[in-house]
């Protein structure tokens, strides 16, 4: 017996406009109803590309060009342009990625959901019934309903609830399928288990088919029970999702689950060298190739068919090994044991910072010894940045004692020594805007020995080379200006540059968080193999718990200005004793539970749900 | 202390956003136009080389000279000059008109009328055609309209307003077709409303010149609502074109188009000195120039502040506009 | 290994890789070509002329002939004559005053943004006074008081322009100096001074390169109306404004003494115009037009 198939998607190909290029190709996936498909990839792989193309949509430069996408058997491509506006929405519902920007900053809230409603219902329905729908699908997303609320615009609403109020939008006209866009980027971790769970029980109870596209695989393991892996415009893989994430079959999943943090265990994080082909420059054979391990002459020639695993999982690539298991340990970190005595490098007391009138850090105290990664946690607005600027001294409003070696460290940058400034050193978030554009690579890396050190020329040059070699950056990249670099390379020139000054202490800030995690997780390797060479005492800010326990030996935990629990990774993770640590640790979405079907959230109940 | 000042403060503005701009510009305003009237005076007054000289040039001689420095006032000292005119100002005890020896207000009163009409019938003329073009060319945004209308916008605006005044008297008036007369002469006593005639000409050339900036803007402001995230929220939600256009683009767009708007008035402001002369228009524009080529000083004075005034009204007017039309700023989060 | 070192890299000259971009667009192939040509008639005409610029050879208003190829002015001169040798006074006073006020208008600009405070706030309440007057009539105040010299034409054109350059390149230089990397500078404890030069100058090139493409139109613009008003070069020396307001009693007659000159100022500013925007779309990016990266800022700012 077959089961229903809500959406059914055959051979998508979207091109560039005008162009035989394509974007994406030869995307085949099948959704029932109550369904949760995931569809994961890294920047470029084309997942955006996809969703849109669900509703019959393509972004400017973009051209849809072939294959179906069936909704209960109806036509969604192929038909003309102008009916295309009574399916969206009705049919088929899309929930962006960024709430705030996808609502009308200039219409109030209640309007802009009861616009869904409006237009799909037909000029027949009463304003009565409108308003009915609205309130009763605002309250199945847990938003207030009075009339105070549906006046307020966008602005007036935290980031969580704007989230909700597109996804009211969404299921307000009982759509068949639901294409959800990285909705959880920007939520905190709380937040965003609450929104998992909404998802699921909304897809279970309404029997709505779900397209879920994220990069965060942790994420889509909560929530999804296949998964679909794209990479350079392909799906790579696609299976259940337990299968996929234990045994990947291809070898880009097997990569990218060995480049994932974990939470629960120490390990090594393995990056992907190299990066993706761009649309115009895709070679003949497999997009994989140049990256793969497990690359054979018969890869180059011509692209890989698909090849069925077992009935519901398929892999494209012909050196699929039938016989893998898992995949495959990660060898564990070394990190040198962190409660042994060592001298105090940092010695925070009583700090207090503010913006103007408003303290943002209430009394932080810490220690950080040498040789020593101390990781920061927090969410975002628990202080960790400002706590990361106040000892680098970008911060100059706060009281308290920071203590560099024994002495006092004066509020602002400008105030401090030559010395003081050469030792301590700053990689920031954002690999984009930390590099002068208008200096290349060797330029950049240059002027901290410059600044710092009386060399000649020549002995400048040698050590920038040195540096980047240290970051596995070749000496072609000394002439190379940041636009030239990808994301990865721009952060480890960043890294390069502070390293640059021979510094006792480095603070990273969030410093992979705008990276793929394939790239993450080279940087973080290369961060802690600094760490261990050079004997440098790190700070690490992160929101991202699992990474803490690939570099750091003892963490901080940070909540609303305040420390609410410190101590060893392993202590601290493993028996929380705050209460907010607790209920941080077990909101983090975790890959092995998900591989092991286990979630800490409750999903759909197994087996599908009966009705469409 | 200060700092709950500070806070009280705040609060009030975040409170009244529309008072306290409006407030505040205001204040600015009267600031800006304070020191406006300093430079105007200064320059007039008080530069290098004596004034009462410079004023009668060829026919000066030391009787001459001496009596106009004492009715200019220039033996008092110079806060006192400056004070004894600018308070004459609000009372409207401007002076009187070097050349003509006549009360200055008498003489550049109608010729404020005139231009009035001009500026606003150019103005609002202008800013309608060219936010319709533009919103159109948004809308055919890549068509050919779109490209070849947005190319020869960006030429037509480089052309200074005298030329294309002059193109438009040749064309109109004195070479190609002879449709309307190519000097707006008033005879004395009549302001331009009883003639409109007259001010077909001078108004097409100051409409040239004003709807290919508006076009660019609307259409830029257009487009950029056209291609937000919302807009294609909108799309993906299934709301149709129009409705799009209409409810989701269009308010968006509003406030640039209202800066832009404020600022085509206020080039126009500018224009006017030039067409006028080419027109023989009798309006201020025409005025400052007489009066500068005369050394009338109380009447470019006069003059000057004038448009001074309408600057800083024009601004109040378009930030208040954009203010209401802005929820997000009017509106604390 | 290649034998690159830091010290002895090429340089990647931004503004002329600007110019080149823009030269090759196709607005800025057309701009260059028209204001080209009009450069070309003025550089000619203060070299040579046919007959003498300033001699009554004709006829008052003579028609056009074989020899006489734009016929003679109001005043029996010949206009052809006139024509070439009364452009090239008006390019030299545009580009000394774009010149002077972007330099001026650049360096409050930065020194504004740089030093923020009271001193920030000054400076630009100050350029907030002179905005107040439309540029034409801020240049009539000038020259009205103290005579139609040229010199102070072309320093009063470019006081003009520094409200308005002034604020583009402070906004300019601010937006770079919340930048990470000249936070990352500044972390080292760099001088501020060498932080301006080093970091944020290179930065500000193309802004500059952009303002001094418009600044040029409108200087042109201005410096002509002035000239038609009578405040320019005095007669008998031709200059084109001049000509047109002169020989406009003449327009049944003889219009080419009005319509060449006109035409030739039309051509030269939207040359400029077009190579100026040009410019612009190499500095932004050439796949929207110019005003949208304006729309943009403005809707940022409502945002805020």
């Amino acid at each position: 017996m077959t089961a229903p198939i809500r959406l059914q998607v055959q051979g998508l190909q979207v091109c560039l406009a005008g162009t035989k290029t394509d974007v994406v190709s030869e995307v085949d996936f099948e959704v029932a109803p109550g369904e949760v498909l995931g569809l994961v990839g890294e920047s470029g792989s084309g997942k955006t590309t996809v969703a849109l193309a669900l509703l019959g949509y393509a972004r400017r430069g973009l051209r849809i060009t072939g294959g179906q996408v069936l909704v209960d058997g109806q036509e969604i491509l192929g038909i003309p342009e102008r009916e295309l506006p009574a399916l969206r929405g009705r049919q088929v519902a899309y929930v962006p990625q960024e709430p705030a920007a996808a609502l009308n900053p200039v219409r109030r809230v209640g309007k802009q959901v009861a616009e869904v409603l409006r237009v799909h219902e037909g000029r027949g329905s009463q304003d009565g019934d409108v308003a009915g729908r609205v309130r009763e699908v605002l309250s199945a997303v847990d938003l207030p309903t009075d009339p105070a609320f549906l006046r307020r615009f966008p602005h007036q609403l935290s980031g969580g609830q704007q989230q909700r109020i597109v996804i009211a939008m969404a299921f307000a006209c009982r759509p068949g399928v639901i294409v959800f866009d990285e909705p959880t980027t920007g939520l905190d971790v709380t937040t965003q288990r609450h929104f998992l769970e909404l998802i699921a029980e909304l897809c279970a109870t309404s029997g709505v088919a779900a397209v879920y596209v994220s990069h965060d695989l942790a994420v889509v393991g909560q929530v999804a029970k296949t998964v679909a892996v794209m990479y350079a415009g392909r799906i790579v893989e696609l299976g259940p999702t337990a299968a996929v994430f234990e045994t990947p079959r291809h070898p880009y999943t097997r990569l990218l689950m060995r480049a994932v943090p974990s939470l629960d265990k120490a390990e090594v994080m393995e990056g992907i060298e190299g990066l993706p082909p761009r649309p115009a420059s895709r070679p003949a054979g497999c997009s994989f190739a140049a990256r793969c391990p497990d690359v054979g002459p018969e890869c180059l020639s011509h692209p890989p068919a698909t090849v069925d695993i077992s009935e519901s999982h398929r892999v494209r690539c012909v050196r699929v090994r039938r016989d893998v298991h898992g995949a495959g340990g990660r060898p564990a970190v070394q990190l040198l044991n962190a409660t042994e005595a060592r001298a105090a490098v940092l010695e925070v007391k009583g700090l207090r910072a503010s913006f103007g009138s408003n303290e943002v850090l209430h009394d932080i105290g810490f220690t950080l010894p040498e040789d020593t990664c101390v990781a920061v946690v927090g969410e975002s607005g628990s202080g960790k940045t400002t706590l990361a600027r106040c000892i680098i001294g970008m911060h100059t409003n706060w009281l308290g004692s920071i203590r560099y070696e024994g002495d006092e460290l004066p509020h602002g940058a400008r105030q401090r020594g030559k010395d003081v400034l050469k030792r301590i050193q700053y990689v920031f978030q954002d690999p984009y805007t930390a590099l002068n554009p208008r200096k290349t690579v060797g330029q950049l890396v240059a002027q901290p020995i410059g600044h710092f050190y009386a060399l000649s020329r020549a002995e400048v040059d040698a050590r920038v080379v040195k540096v980047l070699e240290n970051v596995s950056l070749s000496a072609d990249f000394l002439n190379r200006y940041p636009d030239q670099l990808s994301g990865g390379e721009r952060q480890r020139a960043a890294i390069a540059r502070a390293l640059a000054a021979e510094p006792d202490l480095l603070v990273c800030d969030e410093v992979s968080s705008a990276l793929d995690v394939s790239v993450q997780a080279t940087i973080i390797e290369l961060l802690r193999r600094l760490q261990a060479e050079h004997r440098l005492a790190m700070l690490f800010i992160t929101h991202n718990l699992a990474l803490v326990r690939g570099i750091a030996q003892s963490v901080i935990v940070l909540s609303q200005g305040q420390v609410v629990e410190e101590g060893p990774v392993e202590e601290v993770f493993e028996r929380p004793r705050d209460p907010y640590t607790i209920r941080l640790m077990s909101d983090a979405p975790r890959l092995s539970a998900a591989a092991t079907g286990s979630g800490q959230t409750p999903t759909a109940p197994a087996g599908r749900a009966e009705e469409g | 202390m200060i700092a709950r000042a500070g806070t009280r403060r705040r609060a009030y503005v975040r409170a009244h956003p529309i008072a306290s701009l409006v407030a505040g510009r205001t204040g600015q305003g009267i600031i800006t136009l304070l020191l406006v009237s300093l430079v105007v005076f200064a320059a007039t007054q008080l530069l290098p080389g004596n004034a009462a000289r410079a004023i009668l040039g060829f026919s000066a001689t030391p009787q001459r000279i001496h009596a106009l420095e004492l009715e200019l006032g220039l033996y008092r000292g110079w806060w006192s000059q400056y004070w004894g005119w600018l308070s004459g100002l609000p009372v409207g005890r401007l002076g009187t008109s070097l050349a003509n020896s006549e009360p200055v207000w008498r003489l550049v009163e109608p010729r404020l009328l005139n231009s009035a009409v001009l500026v606003v019938v150019s103005g609002l003329t202008g800013c309608v055609l060219g936010i319709a073009l533009g919103a159109v060319a948004a809308l055919r945004h890549g068509s050919l309209l779109d490209n070849s209308m947005t190319v020869g916008a960006l030429a037509v605006l480089a052309v200074p307003e005298f030329v294309v005044a002059i193109g438009v008297v040749i064309l109109f008036s004195t070479v190609v077709f002879h449709l309307f007369p190519g000097v707006s002469l008033l005879t004395p006593g009549e302001n331009i409303l009883q003639a409109p005639r007259l001010l077909v000409l001078p108004a097409l050339s100051l409409v040239i010149v004003t709807i290919p900036y508006v076009y660019r803007m609307t259409r830029a402001a257009t487009l950029e609502a056209l291609e937000s995230p919302y807009v294609e929220m909108a799309r993906l939600k299934g709301v149709p074109r129009w409705r799009v256009l209409v409810q989701h683009a269009l308010p968006n767009a509003l406030p640039p188009t209202i800066q832009v708007v404020g600022l085509t008035f206020l080039r126009l402001a500018g224009g006017i000195v030039l067409v006028e002369e080419v027109f023989d228009f009798p309006g201020i524009g025409q005025g400052l120039v007489n009066a500068v080529t005369d050394r009338d000083i109380p009447v470019i004075q006069f003059i000057v502040i004038a448009l001074a005034a309408f600057y800083v009204v024009v601004n109040i007017t378009t930030d208040v506009l954009a203010l209401l039309c802005s929820p997000r700023r009017r509106i604390p989060a | 290994m290649t034998a690159a070192t830091p010290s002895k890299q090429l340089r990647r000259h931004e503004w002329l890789t600007l110019l080149q971009r823009a030269a090759v667009s196709r607005r800025g192939t057309v701009g260059l070509s028209l204001a080209g040509f009009v450069v070309l008639v003025a550089v000619v005409g203060a070299i040579w002329t046919p007959d003498s610029p300033t001699a009554f050879l004709y006829e008052p208003l003579q028609k056009p002939s074989v020899q006489v190829l734009l016929g003679g002015d109001y005043l029996g001169r010949d206009v052809l004559s006139r024509v070439l040798a009364g452009g090239w006074v008006l390019l030299v006073m545009a580009v000394a005053a774009t010149v002077i006020g972007v330099s001026l208008g650049a360096f409050q600009g930065i020194e504004a943004a740089y030093l923020g405070g009271r001193t920030d706030t000054m400076i630009m309440r100050g350029m907030d006074v002179f905005l107040a007057f439309p540029a034409i009539v801020l240049a009539l105040l000038i020259v009205g008081t103290v005579g139609p010299k040229l010199w102070l034409i072309v320093l009063a054109v470019g006081l003009g322009h520094v409200p308005q350059v002034a604020r583009v390149m402070r906004a300019a230089a601010l937006d770079i100096a919340e930048r990470d990397y000249v936070k990352a500078v500044e972390l080292q404890g760099v001088k501020p001074t060498r932080i301006i030069t080093g970091e944020i100058l290179p930065n500000l090139v193309s802004p500059l390169m952009v303002e001094l493409g418009l600044r040029l139109t409108y200087s042109i613009v201005v410096i002509a109306g002035l000239s038609f008003l009578g405040f320019g070069q005095q007669p008998p020396a031709p200059s084109w404004g001049n000509m047109i307001s002169e020989n406009r009693i003449g327009l049944q007659t003889n219009p080419w003494a009005v319509v060449v000159p006109a035409a030739l100022i039309a051509l030269l500013a939207i040359g400029t115009n077009l190579f100026a925007d040009a410019v612009a779309r190499a500095a932004i990016g050439a796949d929207r037009e110019v005003e949208q990266a304006f729309v943009r800022t403005e809707a940022a700012k409502a945002s805020q």
